[in-house]
C-alpha cells in the first residue's frame, strides 16, 4: 500500500509539505468555525428567551405555538443546507475542486441534524394542535423523505473508500435528490394536505403579527449562524482529515 | 443519436440474452414476485379487508420490490467477471452505456411484470380485462422512471461493501412518486372510473420519466470515468 514498496513511483508534489499545509488550513478554518458556533449558540438561546418572555402568545394555539420559532428556522436552515449540498456537488462535477466536495459533505451532515430537529419539534407541536403526532401531509412527507434521502447520501459516502468516487457519486445523489423533492411534494399534494399555509412567504404578504415575525426572523438569523458555525467546523475537520489521509495513505 | 441508440440496443440485447440463457436471476425474480403476492394475500385480516381492496397496493409493491431486487444484478455481473472494464474501454459514448443498461433493466423488469400481472389476477380475483390497456400504460410509465433512477444507483451501489442494502436505501425515496401514482390510478381504474380522470397522475409520471432519464444520460459519465 505505501509508496516505499514501489520506489519508482514519484508523486508530483512532496506529500508531507502539501498535506501539512492542508492540515493547518483546515485547523484554522475549524477554529474560526468554533467562534461562529459559539455566537450561534448564544443567538439561539437569546431567541428562545425572546420567544418565551417577550413575544405575544398566539390566541388560538396558546404556548404550544412557541415551538414555531425553533421549528421554522430549523426547517429553513435544513433546506438551505441541502440546496447548498446539491449546488456544491454539481459544481464539483463541473470544476473538480475537492474542497467543494468537502463542503457538500459538511453541509449534508449539518442539514440532517437540523432536519432531525424539524422532525422532532413538528410532532411535539402537532399532538396538541392537530390531535395527532403525524399526518401524511405534503410538507411533512417531503421533509421526511429529504431526511431519508440525505441519510442515504451519508451512508453511501461511508460505504465508499475512494475519495474521488465518494465525491462524484454523492454529487450525483445530491442532484437527483434536489430533483426528487418537487415530485414528492406534488405526489402528496395530489393525495391531500393539512399543514398550515405559509405565514411569511405568502403571495398576499406576511400574515403574521409584526412582533411574531420579528422573533421568527431573528430565529432564522440565529439558526443560520449556528449552521455556518457547524458547517465551518465540519469543513475544517474534513480538510484536516483529508490532509492526514493524503500524508499516510500512499 | 441514431448511433447512440444502436449501441444502447446492442448493450441491452447483450444483457437480456445473457439473462435468458442462464435464466437463474429471471426465475428467482419471478419466484420472488409470486411469493410477495402470496404473502400479501395472507398479511391481512380477511374479515376486514377484502383481497380486492388490497389489490392495487399488492400489485405495485410486488412490481417495485421485485424490480429493486434485480437492479443490482446488471452491474454485479459485469463487475464479477471484470467485464465492466471491457465495456468502459469499448468506444461507446457514456450516454449509450446508460441507455443500454437502462433498456436492459427495463426489459428484464417488464418480463417479470408480464408474469406477475397474470398471477395477480389469479390470486386477487380482479377483472383486468376492460382496463388492461390502462394498466399496461401505467406499468410502462412507472417502470420506465424507477428503473432509470435504479440504473444510476445500481452503478454506484455495486462499488460499495453492502450493495444489497445500499440500493434500496437510495432508491426507495425515489420509488414514492411512481408507486403512489400507479397505485392510485390502478385503484381508480379497478373501480371502473375512466383513465382521463387520472390525467394529473399520468402527467406526473411522464414528467418523472423525462427528468430522470435525462439526468441519467447527463450524469452517468461521472459515475464511470476513471
Amino acid at each position: 500500500m505505501t509508496s516505499s514498496s514501489l520506489p519508482s513511483v514519484s508523486w508530483p508534489s512532496a506529500p508531507s509539505s502539501t498535506s501539512d499545509a492542508g492540515f493547518d488550513a483546515g485547523r484554522a478554518t475549524a477554529r474560526r468555525g468554533f467562534v461562529l458556533l459559539a455566537l450561534g449558540v448564544l443567538a439561539v438561546a437569546a431567541v428562545a428567551a425572546l420567544a418565551i418572555l417577550d413575544t405575544p402568545v398566539e390566541a388560538r394555539q396558546g404556548p404550544a405555538q412557541k415551538i414555531f420559532y425553533m421549528h421554522v428556522p430549523a426547517a429553513w436552515t435544513a433546506f438551505v443546507a441541502y440546496v447548498l449540498t446539491g449546488i456544491t456537488g454539481a459544481m464539483f462535477l463541473w470544476l473538480g475542486d475537492r474542497r467543494l466536495d468537502l463542503f457538500s459533505e459538511a453541509s449534508a451532515e449539518v442539514g440532517v441534524a437540523f432536519n432531525a430537529i424539524v422532525l422532532t419539534t413538528g410532532p411535539i407541536w402537532a399532538k396538541p394542535i392537530w390531535g395527532t403526532w403525524w399526518q401524511w401531509d405534503a410538507r411533512l412527507t417531503s421533509t421526511l423523505f429529504l431526511f431519508f434521502l440525505f441519510v442515504g447520501y451519508l451512508s453511501l459516502r461511508a460505504a465508499l473508500h475512494d475519495p474521488l468516487e465518494k465525491a462524484r457519486y454523492s454529487a450525483v445523489v445530491g442532484i437527483l435528490g434536489m430533483l426528487l423533492v418537487p415530485f414528492i411534494h406534488l405526489t402528496v399534494k395530489l393525495f391531500r394536505t393539512i399543514h398550515p399555509q405559509p405565514v411569511v412567504a405568502n403571495p398576499d404578504g406576511p400574515t403574521l403579527p409584526p412582533e411574531m415575525l420579528q422573533t421568527l426572523l431573528l430565529g432564522v438569523g440565529a439558526y443560520t449562524l449556528l449552521y455556518l458555525g457547524f458547517v465551518t467546523v465540519r469543513y475544517g475537520v474534513g480538510r484536516m482529515r483529508e490532509a492526514r489521509e493524503a500524508g499516510h495513505g500512499r | 443519436m441514431g448511433e447512440v441508440l444502436r449501441l444502447a440496443l446492442a448493450i441491452a440485447a447483450k444483457d437480456l440474452r445473457g439473462e435468458l440463457r442462464t435464466k437463474t436471476s429471471l426465475v428467482s425474480a419471478l419466484a420472488f414476485a409470486a411469493l410477495v403476492l402470496v404473502i400479501f394475500n395472507f398479511a391481512r385480516d380477511p374479515t376486514v379487508l377484502t383481497a380486492q381492496l388490497l389489490a392495487p397496493s399488492a400489485l405495485w409493491i410486488t412490481c417495485t420490490f421485485a424490480a429493486m431486487t434485480t437492479l443490482n444484478r446488471a452491474f454485479a455481473l459485469e463487475r464479477e467477471h471484470g467485464a465492466m472494464d471491457g465495456l468502459l474501454l469499448a468506444p461507446v459514448p457514456r450516454e449509450a452505456l446508460f441507455l443500454g443498461k437502462w433498456l436492459g433493466n427495463l426489459g428484464f423488469v417488464a418480463l417479470v411484470e408480464a408474469v406477475a400481472v397474470p398471477l395477480f389476477v389469479l390470486f386477487f380475483n380482479v377483472d383486468l380485462g376492460p382496463v388492461l390497456g390502462g394498466i399496461v400504460l401505467l406499468l410502462a410509465l412507472a417502470t420506465a422512471g424507477f428503473t432509470a433512477v435504479g440504473t444510476i444507483f445500481a452503478a454506484m451501489a455495486v462499488r460499495t461493501r453492502f450493495a444489497e442494502l445500499m440500493l434500496p436505501l437510495l432508491l426507495l425515496p425515489f420509488m414514492v412518486p411512481p408507486l403512489v401514482g400507479a397505485a392510485q390510478v390502478t385503484s381508480r381504474l379497478l373501480a371502473g372510473r375512466p383513465l382521463t380522470e387520472s390525467a394529473d397522475w399520468l402527467r406526473l409520471l411522464t414528467v418523472y420519466d423525462i427528468v430522470f432519464v435525462t439526468i441519467g444520460l447527463l450524469a452517468f459519465g461521472a459515475l464511470l470515468d476513471e
